[in-house]
């Protein structure tokens, strides 16, 4: 889809927005609706629409396969730490509030660093899922180009 | 109340649609209305997070999911509607019947005597902003109080997407053919 002018333009101004609303979804489903889940789905949609526009090569530079496939363990390991840390300054797993000395600081510490783990697992599943069908599509192509000629 | 009307037509209707249509491409566009028409559903019953989530899973990442799984199967197979399955409309039909008595039972929505809102949830919602401290409940409840749930659930994702990479994924470079 690399050759339709108006795809390419609206995804060049849409895309920063995109992953923008997913970070303010992120950091601010304290406050409103949103979080983790939420945020990754966004984030990770807005690196497709980048796949789907201009081509899964060029999203591979920005994102490389062994990076996403990394970061969707990072996430789940950033969770269970942040509950393991609640271990051992004395609560019970997942117990945010000996985090920090105020227990409503630790709390939020704690919300703010699991939430960010489910975006991050999230965020990285999804843009993995999609690589995985697209790297097919791919070569398919490639095959049909290859008889064609 | 005439907006719920209105919903739940637009959701029969698509619905309907869905299973008559014969083109899979079309099947994928209009499950992805159906979806916001869900989503625009949990919106009326004030359920905001539920309902981005809908609109961002079921509406944005499933659409595409699908369509790249339909490039990959090829979208130009079309479904042909051959047997009169009888035996399978009586089936959903008393399916739906037996559900539609089943509501009857159910407490009437945002009932404050339900079950549901007796348990755990007014402890939460009080103890919330005293002891998490921040505004949306549903983020306190999610990622605090139910902790281990949400724990839980990142591990299936993490492992649903494991399982996909393992199976369609290639980490080694492609072979030099």
């Amino acid at each position: 889809m690399q050759h339709h002018l108006v795809l390419n333009l609206v995804a060049k101004i849409l895309i920063p927005f995109i992953i923008l609303f997913a970070l303010y979804v992120q950091f601010h489903g304290d406050y409103g609706p949103g979080g983790g889940f939420q945020a990754g789905v966004i984030f990770g949609a807005g690196f497709i629409l980048y796949g789907i526009i201009f081509g899964k090569d060029l999203a591979v530079r920005v994102v490389p396969l062994p990076l996403v496939y990394c970061m969707t363990a990072v996430g789940v390991l950033l969770y269970t730490l942040v509950g393991v840390a609640g271990m051992l300054l004395g609560g019970e797993f997942l117990n945010y509030s000996v985090l920090l000395p105020d227990s409503i600081a630790g709390q939020h510490l704690g919300i703010l660093l699991i939430e960010l783990g489910v975006g991050i697992t999230v965020a990285s599943v999804m843009i993995s899922l999609f690589f995985s069908y697209a790297q097919y599509t791919h070569r398919d192509e490639q095959q049909s180009d290859n008889q064609d000629r | 109340m005439i907006v719920n009307i209105i919903l739940l037509a637009f959701l029969l209707t698509t619905a309907v649609y869905i299973s008559r249509i014969t083109i899979l491409f079309g099947a994928v566009m209009i499950y992805g209305i159906y979806s916001l028409l869900c989503a625009t559903m949990f919106v009326v019953l004030d359920a905001v997070d539920v309902a981005f989530t809908e609109a961002a899973v079921g509406t944005g990442i499933s659409t595409i999911l699908m369509l790249s799984a339909l490039s990959l199967t090829g979208s130009r197979i079309e479904i042909t509607h051959k047997r009169k399955p009888i035996m399978a409309l009586c089936a959903s039909l008393g399916l739906g019947a037996a559900l539609l008595w089943g509501t009857s039972d159910m407490p009437h929505f945002a009932d404050a005597s339900a079950p549901a809102n007796l348990h755990v949830a007014p402890y939460y919602l009080e103890e919330s902003s005293e002891q998490i401290g921040i505004p949306n409940v549903v983020t306190s409840v999610l990622a605090s109080y139910r902790g281990y749930d949400t724990l839980g659930e990142v591990v299936v994702i993490f492992t649903a997407g494991i399982g996909v990479i393992s199976l369609l994924g290639r980490t080694t470079r492609r072979r030099e053919d």
